[in-house]
């Protein structure tokens, strides 16, 4: 099985992060590493490899600092990326995104796609779903467990509260995966030596500029979210502040 | 003739997700800004019960759009039945509760009008003539004002929580049966099931001592217990805790395990991702432990503790059992 992995780099969990200047998209110097529901599709990738033989191609849009993603992906065992770099695709919307990728694989053919459910960054949770539709595949969001069945595939998709679904797809899909689907392997030394070797193909903007089209969701302003809540900051040593605490809990809250 | 926004309302099983009413909520509070008619959509098979639920709210029409091969939701066959709708009723604005089902089709179904959804909006309003949504992002570090330019319908989902389901306005309007059209159907679906009965109802527990990923080891969970045990609360935990197998699923609090309420919910080394906010947000009290000041969870938290947790927890534990002694 041909399998391609759309992947993103975000800022750290705990970047420190702060506004740009027209308060539209946050400053570049922070730490970034890849959004995990992305590491997971990926770990997916390579144990279907594993299982069912075949190929793993990672993608990744963004600046050159982006290629990291792809550099560990192929530690870990993928085999070979391709690169969209330019400072552009970090403010595409995602159908945009997906119209990149789309035009930058035209000449491939995967068997599956797969993508995180969704980004830490903007949160849309479409990139998959878009690719899926502008090939013209069949897809299916938030996916748990993948298995072979009858030349097309068998996944589980997670619903809320708790359901979950099995569906039967025929290939090629586009999926979705939920973080937690398995466990993250690390990279080993012996990856990350070969993964220097490992083909990555670099694609520029001009090259996908014309499946483009204009931005229909712009960014007017980016602020930090307006307090609904009266909040009291407690301080101090840990003894003070558990004493202060037990004091709300037990003359406020009521709870002790 | 005025514009419409339609809302697609979410059943399952011929039972309304109550979610719906925040939407048509919200729908009703654009209503107000621009002037438009609210109007709603129900897709499905045997849809009367629902639709006659939907219709008791202040809106124009309930569309119930039925067909034999949408008895179970697959993308195909709501998109497809939603397009056609769509395409000959030409609503200004789709607004649609963003549930996993939403996430799943809505954005395809945009795409099928070469307009892209604005996902997970929490808020929007029509100021000069254009219409702006208000979105998290930055896993709710910041909120973000998003323009949408588009000739054709455009299309938005909302956050639970968004708008109170219960300030709906309260009506009568028509329902209208429409057979739907669904062409080629490429997924198979079973039926929903659930992984084992969960053996611990968070939902109805009066204290909660949640731990998030700066509890940093597996090893420091008992630190957490013990503080829950000394409150006579319930442990839970936000979703990579859960991933990683250091707590079971059904301790999960969030988007996608159990939704809480409690007296008091103690949130330990938790940043507040909007996926783990929804689940918990109705808390009576909400006290958070994070060393990150800037931790999204202390804006909607009652008191605020920035600080180590690994030295504020086991001071606490002693506290509160002095205090209880």
């Amino acid at each position: 099985m041909k399998i391609l992995v759309c992947m993103k780099q975000v800022p750290q969990k705990d970047a420190p992060l702060k506004l740009n200047e027209s308060a539209t998209w946050v400053r570049e110097d922070v730490g970034y590493e890849v959004n995990e529901p992305d590491a997971y599709a990926l770990e997916e990738a390579l144990r279907q490899k594993e299982k069912n033989g075949g190929e793993v191609v990672v993608i990744t849009a963004g600046p050159a600092r982006a290629q990291q993603v792809l550099r560990e992906a192929l530690a870990k065992g993928a085999d070979r990326a391709i690169h969209l770099e330019d400072d552009r695709f970090v403010t595409l919307d995602a159908f945009n995104i997906a119209r990149a990728f789309a035009e930058a694989i035209k000449d491939e053919a995967f068997d599956l796609i797969l993508t995180g459910l969704q980004s830490d960054d903007f949160g849309y949770a479409q990139t998959g779903v878009l690719l899926a539709e502008l090939k013209g595949w069949a897809h299916a969001t938030i996916i748990m467990h993948i298995e072979g069945k009858d030349g097309g595939i068998r996944v589980k998709r997670e619903l809320e509260s708790g359901f979950f679904q099995f569906v039967d797809m025929p290939l090629p899909s586009v999926l979705t995966i939920q973080s937690g689907i398995n466990k993250l392997r690390y990279a080993t030394l012996i990856g990350i030596k070969q993964a220097k070797n490992k083909p990555l193909r670099k694609v520029s903007f001009d090259e996908v500029a014309s499946a483009l089209r204009p931005n229909q969701l712009t960014i007017e302003r980016l602020y930090v979210p307006k307090k609904t809540k009266q909040t009291e900051v407690i301080q101090g040593s840990a003894q003070d502040v558990a004493k202060k605490l037990v004091a709300k809990l037990r003359d406020e809250m009521r709870v002790l | 003739m005025a514009e419409t926004i339609l809302v697609v309302v979410e059943q399952r099983e011929g039972k309304l997700n109550r979610v719906s009413f925040e939407t048509l909520a919200g729908a009703q509070a654009l209503a107000k800004q621009t002037g438009w008619t609210v109007e709603a959509a129900v897709v499905g098979s045997n849809l009367a019960a629902v639709a006659a639920e939907v219709a008791k709210t202040a809106i124009a029409k309930v569309y119930a759009i039925e067909g034999p091969a949408l008895a179970q939701y697959t993308p195909d066959g709501f998109v497809a039945s939603l397009k056609t709708f769509i395409e000959a009723n030409k609503p200004r604005l789709v607004l649609l509760p963003h549930t996993y089902q939403v996430r799943d089709f809505a954005p395809k179904l945009a795409a099928s009008f070469g307009a892209v959804l604005v996902s997970d909006a929490v808020g929007a309003k029509f100021e000069g003539g254009k219409l702006q949504f208000t979105r998290l992002m930055f896993q709710g570090k910041f909120s973000a004002d998003v323009s949408v330019a588009s000739d054709g319908p455009l299309f938005a989902s909302f956050q639970t929580g968004a708008y109170r389901g219960d300030q709906v306005e309260a009506g009568e309007s028509p329902v209208e049966f429409v057979a739907a059209a669904t062409g080629e159907i490429r997924t198979k679906p079973e039926a929903p099931f659930q992984e084992a009965k969960q053996a611990v109802d968070l939902s109805q527990a009066e204290i909660i001592v949640s731990v998030g990923r700066g509890i940093k080891e597996q090893k420091n969970i008992e630190m957490a217990k013990t503080l829950a045990d000394a409150l006579g609360g319930e442990i839970a935990a936000s979703r990579p805790i859960c991933d990683a197998g250091w707590l079971p699923m059904e301790r999960q609090v969030g988007s996608s395990g159990q939704t809480v309420s409690p007296k008091l919910y103690l949130a330990l080394g938790i940043s507040g991702a909007i996926q783990h906010i929804v689940g918990m947000k109705g808390s009576r009290n909400i006290i958070a432990i994070n060393k990150d000041a800037e931790a999204p969870i202390f804006e909607i938290a009652d008191v605020a503790v920035v600080g180590n947790l690994f030295e504020i927890v086991p001071a606490l534990t002693e506290e509160i059992k002095k205090a209880k002694a």
